[in-house]
C-alpha cells in the first residue's frame, strides 16, 4: 500500500513511441535497454543475477514480485547486468526465512532503475507482437522527442566483454573427479555448482581463452558457458573454439556457448522475434521422443537447417516452436543445449545432462589412458 | 501412438451426490472426461446416481444410468453394456474406489473390460497408508513421522513415542472423514474410536503434528511415455492443521523462492514418476516456514477439487488432458486448446494470482462446531482472479455471498480486541481472516497475528496493505489518485464511499484480461476473462475482432455451492448457453464457481470470471453491450441481480424484474394470490411476543414462524405450542427488534411441488411431484416422487388450474416453481418462484423434456406450441422416479439431524423404477441408506406423532425387527399391543439410549422429538450419535413409513430392473 502511496512517477518510453507511466522504485535515472520479458513466476533474483541479460531491461510477466526478497545464497552472479527491471508490483514486506533485503533496496544498491505499477500484460503482448523493442526507463517526465532517437539508435554490442572475467579463477570440490575448464561468457553461477557437486575441479577462463591457453590446462573436459548479446559478434571467440573443438576434449556448451559452437562449426544463428524467456519452455529430446520443461533465456538460436549434417544433428527442440534447442555434434567430442540445465530459477528436470557430460569425460579419460 | 486401438466402448463411473468433500467439481471432470472420450468417437457407458448434474445429460453419453454407485449395480451395468473398458480416474474417491474393488475382485479381468486411467498398484501406493510410506522412503522423499494402527490402544502407543499433538487420519474415507487432531489421549481414544469405524478398511494414520508449517499443493501430470509436468502450484493460506478443502488458497504459491519451489515441484515429479500415474495427480506438501525441510502429506493419483481449481486458475483442462491420456495419447500429442498451435506438455505461467475463498453453511447451521481442523466442512468454494492478492482477496470475499463487501465483518468491527485474540488463540473458525483483519484494524500487529495463527507474515502484510488504503481513504478529501488506487485494490464504489464517507470523484470501469495459460507469451483465442483496472481492455478488442454480428447475451450463474444453492442451477446454466448458441446468440457466461461445468471456458461463447455483485456485473455489460440478460438460472445469486439490473435499463430477458418481485413481496404476493383466487394458508404479521401468542392462537397451532427479512427457510421454525412462540419470539427480538415476524397457519399436509414453463400464453407441467414428508419439512429436505402417487383427480386439475393462473398473472415467460400444499382436500399455495429449481435437472431427466432448453426458447419468442407442446399437464410416463436427499451429517458434529423448514441437505439421488416401492429402494440405497432387514430399531418421537408411529412401529415389528423406545413411547406402543422395549433416557443414567445406539444391536432410529436445535437435548444427542455410529437415523414419520413399506416389499436391487434413462 505504501508502494502506491509514495512511488513516485517514472515511465517507460518504447521505441514505438508508446509511452508507459509507473512508478519508481530501485534506482533514479535514465536507462536505455532492449526491453523483453520473462513468464518465470519465481526465480526474480537469479534473474536479475544472470548475465546473459546484459543491455536488456527486463520485464516480469508475474505480477507480484519480490514476495521472498533478497539473500545472499540466490545470486547467479556477484552483480546484476540489466539495465532496468520492470514489474507490476513488488513486494516491501518480503516474507521468507532466508529474506535479507528488499528487492527495491537491491536494485538501489546495485544502480538499477526500476519501474512498477504498469500494465505489464498490455507491454508483453507488445512486445509479442512487434518483437523485442528498445526501450528507455527514466524517472524524469520524459522528453519524448529527445529521448526516441537515442532508444532507436541503441544496440547490445560487445557484450561478453563486459561480463566475462578477465583471470583464471578455480574452484575444487571436496574430492576431484575432472578437470573442467569453464568458458566464461557471463556464466551463472549454477553452471559452475552443477560440475563442482559432480567433482568436477572448475577452471573458469576468459571468453578470448585460445586452444592452446586450454591444451595447457589439460582439462577433461570444456564447458561452454550462456551469457548475453548477438553471438555472431564474437568472431575471435568463434574463431577460438574452431581450434578448440579440435582438441577431441569433450565439451558441452550451454545457451551462447552453444550458439558459439555451432557458428564455429558452419550453423548460422538467428534473432529471434521475442525470445524464449522463463521457466517453462518444453524442449524434446529427440534420441528419446520424451519432452521436458526448461529454463530459458535467449533471443537468439542457431538455424537447424544451417549445420551441415556431417558436422552435427539437432539433438533438441522446442515444442512449441520448433525452434533448435540442441546440437550433438559428429566432427567433434560436443553436444550443447540452448536451454539452462543448470535451472536458477527454473525446472531441475535436465539436469542429467551435466551426468551425460561426466560420461564422457569418463569415457575421455578412459581413452587417454 | 495416439488412441489406443483395443478401446471402443467406456464406461465412466461418476461420484454419485454432493456430500461435503466431493462436490461439483467432479461433474466438471466427469463432464470434460465425456466430452474427450466422445469427441474420440468412443461410445460412452456412464453411471452417476446424481441427477442434478450435466454429465448425466444426454448430450454427455450414448448410454446413461441414474443407478445407485454399489460395486453390485456397477457390475450388473458392465454385465447389460458389456463396455471394453472403465475409467476409473474421473469420479472422485467414490468412482476410484468402486474401480479398484471391481478390479481386485478380478471381476474387470473376467470380463475382459480394462481398467483406464489408474493401474491397481499406483492406486495402492498412493492410498495405503503404509504402502505409501514405504514408496515414499524408497525414493527418498520425506514423510511425516507416523504409524497405521487397527486399533484405539495401537493409536495410543504410537502418540506416546512420538509425542501429543497427533493427527488421526482414517484411511479411505472422503475429505478426511473422521479425522481430526487429538492434544491428549482422551482426545485421541475419541477420535480414533471414530475414525476406524468410517474407515472402510478399520485402519487410521497415527501422524506426528506439524501445525503451521505452509501447506503447499502440486498439480502434476504424467503420460505413459514418462513426460511429466506440473500444472500449478498452491499455497495455502491457512497452514497446516486446516483441511485444504477449508483453506483459503493462492495459485501460484507466492511466499516459496525458487529454490523452495524447485524442491518441492521436483518431489512433485519424483512421486508422481514413482507411482507410475498415467494422468492427473496431486501432491500435497508440509514446508517448514523456518528451513528446507519438508514432508509429503497426501498423494491423490486421480482428478480432485484441487485439479478442478488448477484448471480454472491456469485454463489448462486437466480433466481432459487426463482423459486423452488414460486412453493412450501422450502429452506432447495432446493441442493446448487455449493457444491452438502448442501442446499440452509445458506448464502455465500466470500473470495474476488466483484465490480459492470456501464457503460454508454455518449460516444454516448456527449450532456447528465452527472450529475447522482436518476435517473439511466447506460446501463450495468461490475463486477470484487478480492482477495482486489484494484485488482477488476482495473479489474472492463478495463471491461468498457473505453479506460483506470488504474484510470489514461488522460482528468483529465491534469486538474488543481481547476478545478477538481470544478468539483467534481458541482454534480457526471459518472467519478467521476476517477476525485477523479486524485485529490489524484495531492496531493488533502483524507479528503477533503471525505468532497466534501461523499465517504466512506475508499473507497478513497484504491485508494490512487493505487496512492502510481503507485509513487513507478514511483521511482528508476522496481525492481521484485515492479513487483509482482504491480500485486497483478491488474496491466497488459504494465500498469505497462507506469507508471515505463521501461520494467517488469519478467512475472507474473495469478492464477485462485473458487468461491464456502462458502469460501472454503466445497469441491466445481462450475465450476466458476476468476484471481488473488496468489500461488495456482484451475483452473488448476479443469482442471487436470476434465481430460475429450475432447478438449477446448474459447468462449470470449461482456462484459457490451451498446448502439449498447447489449444482442443479449450474446445469440450468449451462443447458441455457447451449441453447443459446444454438438459437445463433454468442452466449456469455458470468460466474465465479470453480468446481463447475459453466466456467468451463468451452462452455460459452465467452467466460467472466468475476463475482455476481451489482458493480461487477455492470462492469460487464460495460464491455459487452448484450442484447440482454438471463437471470432465471442462476439461483437466488442471479435473481438477486433483477432489480439492479431493470433499473440500470437491461433487458431482462424472460419473466420481468416486476413480476419477480412481486412474487417475492409478501404484499404484492397476497394481493395477487386475492386476484387470482387461490388460498394460502392464513398468516400474519406481527412485532412483538404478546401479539405472537395471540395470533398463533388464533390460527391454532401448530403455526411457521419466520423473520419478514430471510429467504430459504433461515431461522424458520414450527411452534407447536405457545411456549414454543415464546422461546422463539425472544431470540428473534433479542437480535433484531425492527424486523417483523410472519406467523402463517401450519398446514399438516401433503407437499406438491410444480416446475411449468409459460411462454405468456400457454403452459406446460412436465410433472408433478408428490413429497414423502409432509409439509414442514422443508422441500429440498424431502424425498420427492414423480408422478405424484395420492392425489386425486380434483387435486390434480386443481394445481394445474392454480399454476396457469399463477404463471399467466406473473406473465411468466420461462421457468417457475410453485409449491403447494394439500390439506384435507385443499390446495393451497405456499411459494412461486420464477425461475429455476431445484427440481429443473432431474424433471427434465426423467420426463425427457428438456425444461431450460424449452424455457430458453421461450424467453426469445418461441411459443410453447411452435415447440409442439400442449398447454397443460404432460402425460405421464412408465416409470416412477424418486429423488432422495443426502446429507452430509457426519461431517458437521453438533448440528442436528432433525429435518425442518430449513433444509440440510447437500444433494440428492435418483431412484427411477417401474414402481414407487423399486424406485425408493433404489434412491435410498443411492443415498447411502444400508437396508438391513433385521435388528434393533429406536423409537422416540414427540407426543403428537405417537399415535402414527403405532402404524409404523406394528409393520417394523411384523418384520422381525426388535423394538426399543423411552418410557413414554415405550408404554404407549405397549398399551396399542406392540411389544416394545423400555429404554432410559440419557438423563436417568446408564444403560441408556446412548448407550444402546453405541452397542450395535440398533439398525434404524426414528426420532421426531424436535425441540429446539441446542446441541445439549437429549433427542440431538440421539441423532449426533446415530451419525458417529452410522445408524440410520428417520427424523419425520412420513420417511420412517416409507421405508417400513420398502422394506415390506420384500425387494432388494438385485430384484429391479436398471433404466438407461436415453430410452426414457
Amino acid at each position: 500500500m505504501a508502494l502506491i502511496k509514495d512511488g513516485r512517477p517514472a515511465y517507460l518510453v518504447l521505441a514505438d513511441g508508446q509511452v508507459f507511466t509507473g512508478r519508481s522504485f530501485g534506482a533514479v535515472g535514465t536507462v536505455i535497454g532492449e526491453v523483453v520479458f520473462t513468464t518465470g513466476m519465481t526465480g526474480y533474483q537469479e534473474t536479475l543475477t544472470d548475465p546473459s541479460y546484459y543491455g536488456q531491461i527486463v520485464t516480469q510477466t508475474f505480477p507480484l514480485i519480490g514476495n521472498y526478497g533478497v539473500n545472499s545464497e540466490d545470486f547467479e552472479s556477484a552483480q546484476s547486468y540489466v539495465s532496468g527491471y520492470i514489474v507490476r508490483e513488488w513486494c516491501n514486506a518480503p516474507s521468507n526465512f532466508r529474506c535479507e533485503d528488499t528487492i527495491d533496496s537491491f536494485l538501489k544498491a546495485h544502480h538499477i532503475i526500476g519501474l512498477y505499477n504498469i500494465d505489464t500484460r498490455r507491454l508483453t503482448r507488445t512486445l509479442r507482437e512487434a518483437g523485442v523493442m528498445n526501450g528507455a526507463i527514466t524517472t524524469e517526465k520524459p522528453d519524448v522527442e529527445t529521448l526516441l532517437p537515442q532508444i532507436r539508435a541503441y544496440a547490445i554490442r560487445d557484450a561478453v566483454a563486459h561480463v566475462t572475467g578477465t583471470e583464471l579463477r578455480t574452484y575444487a570440490p571436496a574430492e576431484t573427479k575432472y578437470r573442467v575448464v569453464l568458458f566464461d561468457f557471463g556464466y551463472k553461477r549454477y553452471i559452475r555448482q552443477s560440475l563442482v557437486d559432480r567433482g568436477c575441479e572448475v577452471l573458469v577462463v576468459p571468453a578470448n581463452t585460445t586452444a592452446d591457453e586450454v591444451k595447457a590446462l589439460h582439462p577433461d573436459g570444456i564447458m561452454l558457458s550462456n551469457g548475453p548479446g548477438d553471438p555472431s559478434e564474437n568472431t575471435e571467440i568463434i574463431s577460438n573454439l574452431q581450434e578448440i573443438a579440435k582438441l577431441g576434449i569433450p565439451i558441452f556448451g550451454i545457451c551462447l556457448g552453444h550458439q558459439l559452437m555451432a557458428l564455429s562449426q558452419g550453423a548460422r544463428t538467428e534473432k529471434l522475434k521475442y525470445g524464449h524467456r522463463g521457466a517453462n519452455q518444453p524442449v524434446i529430446d529427440l534420441a528419446s521422443g520424451k519432452t521436458y520443461v526448461t529454463s530459458q533465456n535467449h533471443g537468439y538460436a542457431v538455424v537447424g537447417d544451417s549445420l551441415p549434417p556431417e558436422i552435427g544433428e539437432v539433438s533438441h527442440s522446442n515444442a512449441n516452436d520448433r525452434t533448435c534447442e540442441g546440437v550433438r555434434y559428429k566432427s567433434c567430442n560436443a553436444f550443447t543445449v540452448q536451454f539452462h540445465p543448470e535451472a536458477h530459477g527454473g525446472p531441475l528436470d535436465t539436469a542429467y545432462l551435466f551426468d551425460a557430460f561426466t560420461a564422457r569425460m569418463d569415457e575421455f579419460k578412459k581413452e587417454a589412458e | 501412438m495416439g488412441l489406443r486401438s483395443d478401446i471402443r466402448k467406456v464406461l465412466v463411473i461418476g461420484s454419485g451426490p454432493i456430500i461435503i468433500g466431493q462436490a461439483a467439481e467432479f461433474d466438471y471432470a466427469g463432464a470434460q472426461a465425456c466430452r474427450a472420450l466422445k469427441q474420440e468417437g468412443l461410445d460412452v457407458v456412464l453411471i452417476n446416481s446424481n441427477p442434478a448434474t450435466i454429465m448425466t445429460d444426454k448430450a454427455m453419453a450414448d448410454k446413461i444410468y441414474i443407478e445407485p454407485l454399489t460395486l453390485d449395480v456397477v457390475k450388473r451395468v458392465i454385465e447389460i453394456e458389456k463396455p471394453d473398458s472403465v475409467l476409473s480416474t474421473l469420479g472422485g474417491q467414490t468412482g476410484l474406489t468402486l474401480s479398484m474393488q471391481l478390479a481386485a475382485e478380478g471381476f474387470l479381468e473376467s470380463h475382459n473390460v480394462k481398467l483406464l486411467g489408474a493401474d491397481p498398484e499406483t492406486i495402492h501406493k498412493a492410498e495405503d497408508r503404509q504402502a505409501f510410506k514405504d514408496t515414499m522412503e524408497k525414493i527418498g522423499e520425506p514423510c511425516i513421522p507416523s504409524k497405521v494402527v487397527e486399533t484405539v490402544e495401537g493409536a495410543v502407543d504410537f502418540a506416546g513415542e512420538i509425542g501429543y499433538p497427533v493427527i488421526v487420519r482414517p484411511a479411505f474415507t472422503l475429505g478426511g472423514t473422521g479425522g481430526g487432531i487429538a492434544n491428549n489421549e482422551e482426545e485421541l481414544r475419541d477420535i480414533s474410536t471414530n475414525g476406524l469405524r468410517l474407515s472402510p478398511i478399520t485402519q487410521v494414520l497415527i501422524e506426528k503434528c506439524i501445525s503451521g508449517w505452509k501447506e503447499i499443493e502440486f498439480e502434476v501430470i504424467r503420460d505413459r511415455k514418462g513426460n511429466v509436468i506440473t500444472v500449478c502450484s498452491m499455497e495455502n493460506f491457512d497452514p497446516v492443521g486446516v483441511h485444504t478443502g477449508d483453506s483459503i488458497v493462492i495459485a501460484p504459491a507466492v511466499t516459496l523462492s525458487d529454490r523452495e519451489y524447485q524442491m518441492l515441484r521436483t518431489a512433485s515429479l519424483n512421486i508422481i514418476s514413482e507411482l507410475k500415474v498415467e494422468g492427473g495427480c496431486n501432491c500435497q506438501f508440509a514446508l517448514h516456514p523456518e528451513s528446507m525441510e519438508y514432508a509429503v502429506i497426501e498423494v491423490n493419483p486421480r482428478v480432485s477439487r484441487s485439479s478442478a481449481l488448477a484448471s480454472k486458475a491456469t485454463g489448462y483442462p486437466i480433466a481432459k488432458v487426463a482423459t486423452k491420456i488414460a486412453i493412450g495419447y501422450t502429452l506432447d500429442e495432446i493441442i493446448n486448446q487455449v493457444t491452438g498451435k502448442t501442446y499440452a506438455c509445458f506448464e502455465p505461467a500466470l500473470d495474476y494470482v488466483v484465490i480459492k475463498f470456501p464457503k460454508w453453511a454455518f449460516d444454516k447451521f448456527v449450532y456447528a462446531k465452527r472450529t475447522l481442523g482436518t476435517q473439511m466442512k466447506a460446501t463450495g468454494e468461490v475463486m477470484a482472479i487478480g492482477t495482486s492478492f489484494e484485488q482477488a482477496m476482495m473479489k474472492a470475499v463478495r463471491s461468498t455471498e457473505l453479506g460483506v463487501d470488504s474484510m470489514n465483518m461488522p460482528k468483529y468491527e465491534k469486538m474488543p480486541v481481547d476478545e478477538l485474540l481470544t478468539r483467534l488463540k481458541n482454534g480457526v473458525e471459518d472467519e478467521r481472516s476476517f477476525q485477523v483483519y479486524a485485529a490489524l484494524k484495531k492496531g493488533v500487529s502483524v507479528a503477533e497475528l503471525h505468532e497466534i495463527t501461523m499465517i504466512d507474515e506475508w499473507f497478513l502484510e497484504k491485508l494490512r496493505n487493505l487496512v492502510e488504503l481503507e485509513e487513507w481513504l478514511a483521511e482528508g478529501d476522496l481525492t481521484e489518485e485515492k479513487y483509482r488506487t482504491a480500485k486497483q485494490y478491488g474496491y466497488p464504489d459504494k465500498t469505497i464511499e462507506r469507508i471515505s464517507g463521501k461520494k467517488c470523484p469519478l467512475h472507474q470501469n473495469a478492464v477485462y484480461k485473458m487468461v491464456d495459460t502462458c502469460a501472454g507469451e503466445f497469441k491466445a483465442e481462450t475465450p476466458y476473462f476476468y476484471s481488473t483496472y488496468d489500461e488495456e481492455n482484451e475483452a473488448e478488442q476479443f469482442i471487436a475482432r470476434r465481430n460475429s454480428g450475432k447478438k449477446k447475451v448474459i447468462v449470470f450463474g449461482s456462484g459457490p455451492i451451498r446448502i439449498g444453492q447447489g449444482i442443479e442451477f449450474d446445469y440450468c446454466s449451462v443447458h441455457c448457453v447451449w441453447t443459446l448458441k444454438e438459437l445463433g446468440y454468442e452466449a456469455v457466461i458470468c460466474n465465479n464457481n470453480p468446481e463447475t461445468v459453466s466456467t468451463d471456458f468451452d462452455t460459452g461463447d465467452r467466460l467472466y470470471f468475476d463475482p455476481l455483485t451489482p458493480e461487477d456485473v455492470d462492469n460487464i455489460i460495460a464491455t459487452e453491450q448484450p442484447y440482454g440478460v438471463v437471470v432465471q438460472f442462476g439461483g437466488q445469486t442471479a435473481i438477486k441481480l433483477t432489480r439492479h439490473l431493470a433499473d440500470s435499463g437491461v433487458r431482462i430477458l424472460g419473466t420481468s424484474a416486476d413480476n419477480i418481485d412481486a412474487a417475492e413481496d409478501r404484499e404484492r404476493f397476497d394481493e395477487l394470490l386475492e386476484q387470482c383466487g387461490i388460498p394460502r394458508p392464513e398468516g400474519f404479521t406481527v412485532m412483538t411476543t404478546a401479539e405472537a401468542v395471540k395470533v398463533a392462537d388464533q390460527l391454532g397451532y401448530p403455526v411457521l414462524l419466520r423473520p419478514s427479512y430471510v429467504l430459504g427457510g433461515q431461522n424458520m421454525i414450527i411452534a407447536h405450542s405457545e411456549q414454543d412462540v415464546v422461546e422463539y419470539m425472544d431470540i428473534i427480538t433479542s437480535h433484531m427488534i425492527e424486523n417483523p415476524v410472519l406467523i402463517d397457519k401450519y398446514m399438516m399436509g401433503t407437499e406438491v411441488e410444480v416446475d411449468a414453463i409459460c411462454d405468456g400464453k400457454d403452459f406446460l407441467i412436465p410433472g408433478i411431484m408428490e413429497h414423502i414428508e409432509r409439509a414442514g419439512v422443508h422441500s429440498g429436505d424431502s424425498i420427492s416422487i414423480y408422478p405424484a402417487q395420492n392425489l386425486s383427480q380434483k387435486v390434480r386439475d386443481t394445481i394445474v388450474e392454480y399454476t396457469r393462473r399463477l404463471s399467466l398473472a406473473l406473465d411468466v415467460v420461462g421457468l417457475v416453481n410453485i409449491q403447494y400444499v394439500v390439506y384435507r382436500g385443499e390446495v393451497y399455495v405456499i411459494e412461486v418462484n420464477p425461475r429455476s429449481s431445484r427440481t429443473v435437472p432431474y424433471i427434465s431427466k426423467v420426463t425427457g423434456i428438456p425444461m431450460v432448453d424449452i424455457a430458453t426458447k421461450v424467453m426469445f419468442g418461441a411459443t410453447l406450441k411452435e415447440l409442439g407442446y400442449e398447454s397443460g399437464l404432460y402425460p405421464e410416463g412408465n416409470y416412477v422416479a424418486v429423488k432422495v436427499p443426502v446429507f452430509s451429517f457426519e461431517k458437521l458434529q453438533d448440528v442436528d439431524t432433525m429435518l425442518g423448514p430449513e433444509m440440510k441437505s447437500t444433494g440428492e439421488c435418483l431412484g427411477i423404477g417401474r414402481t414407487f416401492e423399486d424406485a425408493l429402494l433404489k434412491g435410498l440405497v443411492a443415498a447411502g441408506y444400508d437396508l438391513k432387514r433385521e435388528g434393533g430399531v429406536l423409537i422416540s418421537v414427540r407426543d403428537s406423532e405417537k399415535r402414527e408411529m403405532i402404524r409404523i412401529a406394528d409393520k417394523f415389528s411384523r418384520m422381525g425387527f426388535e423394538l426399543y423406545a423411552t418410557s413414554g413411547t415405550a408404554s404407549y406402543l405397549n398399551k396399542n399391543m406392540i411389544a416394545t422395549n423400555t429404554v432410559r433416557k440419557i438423563s436417568e443414567g446408564s444403560p441408556n439410549t446412548l448407550d444402546l445406539l453405541e452397542s450395535g444391536k440398533i439398525h434404524y432410529m426414528i426420532s421426531t422429538s424436535a425441540k429446539g436445535r441446542m446441541p445439549a437435548r437429549d433427542s440431538v444427542r440421539m441423532r449426533r450419535k446415530s451419525v458417529e455410529r452410522s445408524i440410520c437415523s428417520l427424523t419425520a414419520v412420513d420417511t420412517a413409513n416409507a421405508l417400513a413399506n420398502v422394506l415390506r416389499s420384500g425387494r432388494s436391487m438385485d430384484d429391479v430392473e436398471l433404466v438407461d434413462i436415453t430410452k426414457i
